[in-house]
């Protein structure tokens, strides 16, 4: 199993570093000329000449070879120097480190929920197949698999808040006006009210994923021959589900869990924007909307390293919780 | 000569088990119904009419389209540039006749009289801001929806199937190699890939296709090659093998016609993620240009005008949703009926 592991971690490297060099290659045949980004101020309207341009690239190194560029880039990478937003020349990683919690806060709330709903529900549909509650939950999982989620969210922000219709929940960002002067209590509140739709829309379609997903691995496990033995023992229906087959269905949601990791912190895009919360998902699309590369490029290597990690959670998981799979004759995937 | 016993082939019996299922027989029907409306749009939805009797002759003036775009004829001088609903009010007689498509707008026609106009017998499904018919915007909509849906997948589902059979074919050394490049390429975010591509190329429907296409083929890479690894060891192959097949024999002959089950059940699904993407990348306004009438792009658009123009985002969201489950629903189906295991 050690073996398997370590393995599994050598391999990294070389996908650590084609990933690398895909990125960097990408920045590089982006247009613009980062020099000329670099030292031109729109505002002040002033041309840049020649001279300026040169000397800007010798101090930046940007007039050496590509593979000397590859490897300082990289360098910094490593240390997590992201360098500064072309919009407000803030360090990005300042601009991380306040989006990433709310961004977190969010979808760990969401995830929560998600697994919370989703497990009972799936053993609840695959013990009762054929009953009409099972048929109904069936098809609203269905359902909302199918619902796009940004129209949910356009739904659920013109009718359920705005003002407009039935003004219920708030429908921008994550506090009121003037929230900070509250009592704790009070802003506890507050948070919890305009929480409720971004997470309702967030949480819909990965619950229908994960039951439907639980669902089928439990009628899956509960064909099999152990347990109708343990049926044939006699057993009560409630240790035979509850003691001898969920342990077992709940494989496949488990190694699901390495799938959800990057948007732990990546976040939605849809969501946030449409709800105004300004976490990662937003900076992701503010990022697209202003061409701000350096931006750009950090989500791009920290969401490539977190779905890395995600796969690597995943393998992990999968030969914990399931000790019949080998590791020895197992090739990496 | 016809013996008593015939054996089944493998793509009958799975016909014949989703047969059975009657809800994805159902999602089938749908399927089909909206490949018929793609398919004749322009007989559907159109400002020009089917058929007219003017003056003694008989016209046709949406096949005249059809040929005209295609540089084998022109107009008849009396009908270029014209709008032939003032045409027929003004012009014709006794004795002349016309017969409009069910929905007598084209997508891109703008009626500035006509604004925001809630569903009427008219305008089935009210008209947008700039006064176009939504029904028509949504009927023309679902070519974009079934383009992107076929030909993203199609294209994706040949890479992964390709670097797939190789990967899990020859396994060692390639095997690895393709393996880590599976995993770079599962690892680069959707959103990035766009925007580099968006930053390049003009935005266009085919960018947007290529685009899903290239970021989704990985996927269907690891399925591929989990399915030869399980059928590399197996007596069959071993006996193509001792036969003397070549590896590309035993690879297209052999072992590809065995795994393609699971791979065209994710194509059906994959189908309806693509047709989500490209709405939601329309909505938040990296996809289709907006002059394309698209799902999406027509949602997008409803956006301001909320909740006074319900009809501009109930109904492209219902198209969007009763598409997607459709694919769905016959993924589903297929992936059971194809399952030996659950065969009753």
């Amino acid at each position: 199993m050690r073996n398997y592991f370590v393995k599994r971690l050598l391999l990294l490297i070389p996908t650590l570093l084609g990933i690398s060099i895909v990125s960097f290659l990408i920045i590089h045949l982006l247009p613009g000329d980062p020099a000329r980004v670099k030292v031109e101020a729109p505002e002040r309207n002033q041309l840049v000449t020649e001279q300026t341009l040169r000397e800007t690239r010798v101090i930046y190194g940007l007039d050496q070879p590509l593979y000397v560029q590859y490897f300082r880039w990289l360098k910094r990478m490593v240390t997590f120097d992201f360098g500064e937003s072309l919009r407000d020349h803030r360090p990005i990683i300042e601009k991380l480190k306040e989006r990433i919690p709310v961004t977190f806060k969010l979808s760990s709330i969401s995830l929560l929920l998600a697994y919370l709903i989703s497990i009972p529900l799936g053993v609840y549909s695959a013990t009762r197949q054929h009953a009409t509650g099972e048929r109904i939950i069936t098809v609203v999982l269905f359902a909302m698999y199918s619902l796009p989620n940004f129209w949910v969210a356009t739904m659920a922000i013109v009718y359920l808040g705005g003002g407009d219709f039935w003004d219920v929940f708030p429908v921008f960002g994550l506090a009121s006006a003037g929230a900070e002067h509250w009592s704790w209590w009070k802003r506890t509140q507050d948070e919890v009210w305009h929480l409720i739709l971004p997470v309702a829309c967030m949480t819909y379609y990965t619950l229908a994923v994960l039951s439907r997903y639980m669902r089928a691995a439990m009628l899956d496990i509960i064909r099999q021959d152990f347990i109708r033995t343990a049926r044939a023992k006699g057993l009560s229906e409630r240790v035979v589900v509850y003691r001898h087959a969920l342990g077992n269905s709940l494989i496949p949601i488990v190694t699901l869990m390495g799938d959800v990791l990057p948007a732990l912190i990546g976040g939605s895009v849809v969501i946030e924007t449409l709800f105004a919360i300004p976490g990662m998902g937003s900076l992701s699309y503010e990022a697209v909307f202003t061409r701000d590369y350096p931006l750009l490029m950090a989500i791009f290597t920290l969401s490539a390293l977190l779905t890395l990690l995600g796969i690597l959670v995943s393998d992990f998981l999968y030969t914990l919780v399931d000790p019949r799979i080998g590791y020895e004759n197992r090739v990496a995937t | 000569m016809k013996t008593a016993w015939q054996p089944e082939g493998y793509w009958s019996l799975v016909a014949l088990q989703f047969r059975k299922n009657h809800v994805a027989v159902l999602g089938f029907i749908v399927v089909f119904f909206l490949l018929v409306i793609a398919a004749l749009a322009d007989f559907i939805a159109n400002d020009k009419p089917l058929v007219m009797r003017y003056r003694h002759s008989l016209y046709f003036p949406v096949l005249k389209q059809y040929s005209v775009s295609l540089g084998v004829s022109r107009w008849q001088p009396e009908f270029q540039n014209i709008s032939f609903k003032e045409f027929v009010t003004a012009n014709f007689k006794a004795g002349d006749w016309v017969q409009f498509p069910p929905i007598r707008y084209s997508p891109g026609e703008v009626y500035l009289s006509e604004v925001l106009q809630r569903p009427t017998a008219e305008h089935w499904f009210g008209t947008d801001d700039v006064g176009r018919d939504v029904a028509s915007r949504i009927v023309h909509g679902s070519r974009i929806s079934l383009y992107v849906g076929f030909i993203a997948v199609s294209i994706y589902v040949l890479i992964g199937v390709f670097v797939g059979a190789l990967s899990g074919f020859y396994g060692g050394v390639v095997d690895i190699v393709l393996s880590r490049f599976i995993e770079i390429m599962l690892s680069i975010p959707t959103l990035f890939l766009i925007v580099t591509v968006v930053a390049f190329l003009p935005q266009s429907l085919f960018n947007i296709v290529l685009v899903i296409g290239i970021t989704n083929w990985p996927r269907v890479a690891r399925l591929t090659r989990g399915e030869f690894l399980k059928s590399k060891p197996l007596e069959y192959v071993t006996a193509a093998r001792a036969l003397g097949a070549s590896d590309l024999r035993t690879i297209l002959r052999h072992i590809l016609p065995n795994t393609l089950a699971p791979v065209f059940v994710a194509a059906t699904f994959g189908v309806a993620s693509a047709i989500l993407i490209e709405s939601t990348l329309s909505f938040l306004g990296f996809g289709v240009p907006s002059t394309v009438a698209s799902w999406g792009s027509i949602l997008s658009a409803a956006r301001e005008l909320q909740p006074t123009g319900w009809w501009l985002a109930a109904f492209p969201g219902v198209a969007i949703f009763l598409t997607v489950t459709s694919y769905n629903l016959v993924g589903e189906g297929l992936r059971d009926a194809s399952d030996p295991r659950l065969r009753g």
